[in-house]
């Protein structure tokens, strides 16, 4: 990734720092208005409204936790099966080889262990996590500072957009220009704007 | 020590006290772990290693001698190992009440000891994870006869028996409260991470961290994800102990044979979680000047939480003798007979003064608001919860169906030592982590202290400038 640090400087999109969270929330609907094909915020603490204010749509997480729950229950209870009738069947106190009431808790347990891995499993694949290569913006975003980045995608390089970061294909983006970007910021709240670069990740 | 300003100045809206600002929230919970530890960091450790050595020792002797150094006999089978591994898994259910079900219930002053909260859980279960493993005396073989593989034996674990279930719920326990944790962690991880100056320790941090940057992307799949480990976590930990408590209850001992026992089990371990968390939390918001961020309102809230419980408990206990009686059967009026007013009622009392009636004084907000009373409850809680665990493992087996065979169990220096010796293993795990992680949930307390805590949709913009969210340059 980082070899193409080489070619020099490329513009990857500009950035705008926000004294509070209701100046961010604010410019975000704006530029969510605007129809950037690309933007991300950046805050130190999930701000709410904020999904709402970019266009987010809700995260698929529920759908991947549920279908992992599924097939927990399922194989704890076909483990249970399987071994104790199937396998080695073996007369404990008398109880039938597929005494099932018994076998609940455990599928319970399963059930659990699977659709808690799997959401955080799921929630690390959609947040393309770990990362630990990229950089960060400026390293109050984690403390005090709120930001948001208009990226400067080109049409082609879309291909591969993150989830629910805009409408649907036929909708009108806005084309990128840096100045462009820089001024709508400034006029959308923005203290400080500067033009990011892309150094790996980006 | 509680001055009477500090209870005057509290009030209960307020999560974070002393005017701080966004950027003091990460100074203040980070400079502990930013600068070398202190002299009295250094002499609890010491003595943590030491008691823990102690109890590593003993169980050394203990592995080549055999079971015999202990106090197990007939028909004592069960004795202070079984006391201590439930008394540890129930002390870790505070941790999970507190990250689980407030924050379904949305309870704000969670965020401000959720975190250490989780960590006590993590290392109260690992510390009662030991015991089931020595206590079979061959620890090494342990793992065998535990896990449900494939091996040359051709056999597979009884499912059907509870305390198998006990391995799937402890270790699902263990396992879902170690990522939820985690996952708490990775935003403040990053704070520390940007916070950093020596290159070790930044590429240390980089890597805990996996490269989080707040993006709001990102924050809205980790939203969700937070929600819904805490909606599996709550079932979660209703079960574990619910499990731990069939391990008796699925028996058909009188004093174990009871329907009581999952709700009695779970109320009481919310009941000593909760105990534990104000004795840590008192020290440690001491320790590391935390007071603006664990105010007495957090304390208050934990007290109450243990007055409730600590009736739950008793509730359980008077529930139990009226069974007895109200079952007819000469067994079970026997067994709680016995429990009271036999040999061990010594027990017996101090586990009813110290869960029943010491916790009563919680009635009086000045007792609620008082640290020296608060921390003398809690450690009398502790002591109540762990006498309750013995009476309920030593009392029902020590007279059992033939007289002839009844004795006064009394645990050796071995069953002492090594008991001594799990809570040096804890308190060192417990140290560490106030060294090396944020004890207090950083990204949480910022979502309480700004408007956006409130119910209101739109707070005044220009109002909202000058108050809490004022950036310091």
């Amino acid at each position: 990734m980082s070899k193409q640090q080489s070619d020099s400087k490329q513009l990857a999109g500009v950035i705008g720092f926000f004294e509070d969270s209701h100046d961010l929330v604010n410019a975000a609907e704006k530029v969510r208005d605007a129809k950037y094909r690309s933007f991300d915020a950046f805050t130190p603490y999930p701000v709410h409204g904020l999904d709402a204010a970019m266009g987010l749509k809700r995260s698929p997480l529920p759908f991947i936790t549920f279908a992992a729950g599924l097939t927990g229950c399922t194989l704890g209870f076909l483990l249970e099966f399987w071994t104790s009738t199937v396998d080695w069947p073996l007369n404990v106190g008398g109880k039938p080889f597929n005494s099932w009431p018994a076998f609940v808790p455990v599928m319970f347990e399963c059930t659990i262990l699977f659709a808690g891995l799997a959401t955080v499993g799921g929630m690390f694949l959609l947040n393309r996590l770990p990362n630990v290569t990229r950089r960060g913006f400026d390293p109050r975003l984690t403390s005090n500072r709120f930001a948001l980045v208009i990226d400067s995608l080109e049409e082609n390089e879309n291909e591969d957009e993150e989830q629910g970061s805009s409408a649907k294909k036929p909708t009108k983006f806005k084309p990128f220009d840096e100045s462009e970007a820089s001024d709508f910021l400034k006029k959308a709240g923005a203290k400080e704007v500067k033009s990011v670069y892309t150094e790996g990740w980006f | 020590m509680a001055t009477s300003t500090e209870v005057m100045q509290y009030t209960p809206d307020v999560l974070v006290t002393g005017g701080k600002t966004l950027a003091d929230v990460n100074d203040d919970i980070s400079a502990p772990l930013e600068r070398f530890p202190t002299k009295k960091w250094w002499a609890c450790f010491i003595i943590a290693i030491c008691v823990f050595a102690l109890g590593a020792a003993l169980a050394t002797e203990m592995f080549t001698k055999g079971l015999g150094v202990l106090g197990l006999n007939q028909p004592n089978g069960w004795g202070v190992f079984i006391v201590n591994f439930v008394f540890w898994v129930g002390i870790g259910h505070a941790g999970t009440l507190i990250s689980a079900i407030l924050f379904l219930f949305r309870q704000k002053w969670r965020t401000g000891i959720n975190r250490s909260a989780e960590a006590m859980t993590i290392f109260a279960v690992m510390t009662a994870l030991l015991f089931p493993v020595i206590h079979t005396g061959r620890p090494w073989y342990a793992i065998f006869w535990l896990l449900p593989y494939p091996n040359q034996r051709h056999l597979w674990v009884n499912f059907r028996s509870p305390l198998l279930w006990d391995v799937f719920a402890v270790g699902t326990y263990f396992t879902i409260s170690l990522v939820f944790w985690y996952i708490g962690l990775v935003p403040d991880l990053a704070s520390i991470r940007d916070r950093a100056k020596n290159r070790i320790r930044k590429l240390a941090y980089t890597i805990l961290s996996l490269g989080w940057r707040g993006s709001n992307k990102n924050w809205s799949h980790y939203e969700v994800a937070y929600m819904l480990l805490a909606g599996i976590s709550t079932p979660l930990v209703l079960s574990v102990h619910s499990v731990v408590s069939f391990d008796f209850a699925v028996s058909n001992l009188p004093g174990w044979h009871t329907t009581i026992f999952p709700p009695y089990f779970v109320a009481g371990a919310i009941f000593s979680g909760f105990a534990m968390v104000v004795t840590l939390l008192v020290i440690a918001r001491e320790m590391f000047n935390l007071k603006n961020y664990i105010t007495i309102g957090h304390l208050e809230k934990m007290n109450k939480i243990i007055m409730a419980t600590g009736m739950m408990v008793g509730y359980a206990y008077s529930c139990e003798f009226f069974i007895a009686w109200y079952s007819g059967s000469p067994f079970e009026r026997f067994a709680f007979i016995n429990r009271a007013f036999g040999p061990y009622w010594w027990a017996y009392w101090i586990m009813a003064s110290c869960n029943v009636f010491i916790p009563q004084i919680f009635w009086f907000k000045k007792a609620r608001t008082s640290i020296p009373i608060m921390f003398v409850v809690s450690l009398f809680v502790n002591i109540g919860m762990w006498f309750e665990r013995f009476v309920i493992v030593v009392t029902s087996l020590h007279r059992d169906f033939l007289p002839s065979s009844w004795k006064y169990y009394v645990p050796t220096f071995y069953d002492w030592g090594i008991t001594l010796g799990s809570f040096g293993w804890f308190f060192i795990w417990f140290l560490l982590f106030c060294r090396i992680l944020p004890v207090i949930a950083m990204a949480e307390v910022k979502g309480v202290m700004t408007p956006e805590g409130d119910h209101s949709p739109h707070p005044h913009p220009q109002s909202s400038h000058s108050k809490e969210v004022s950036v310091r340059v």
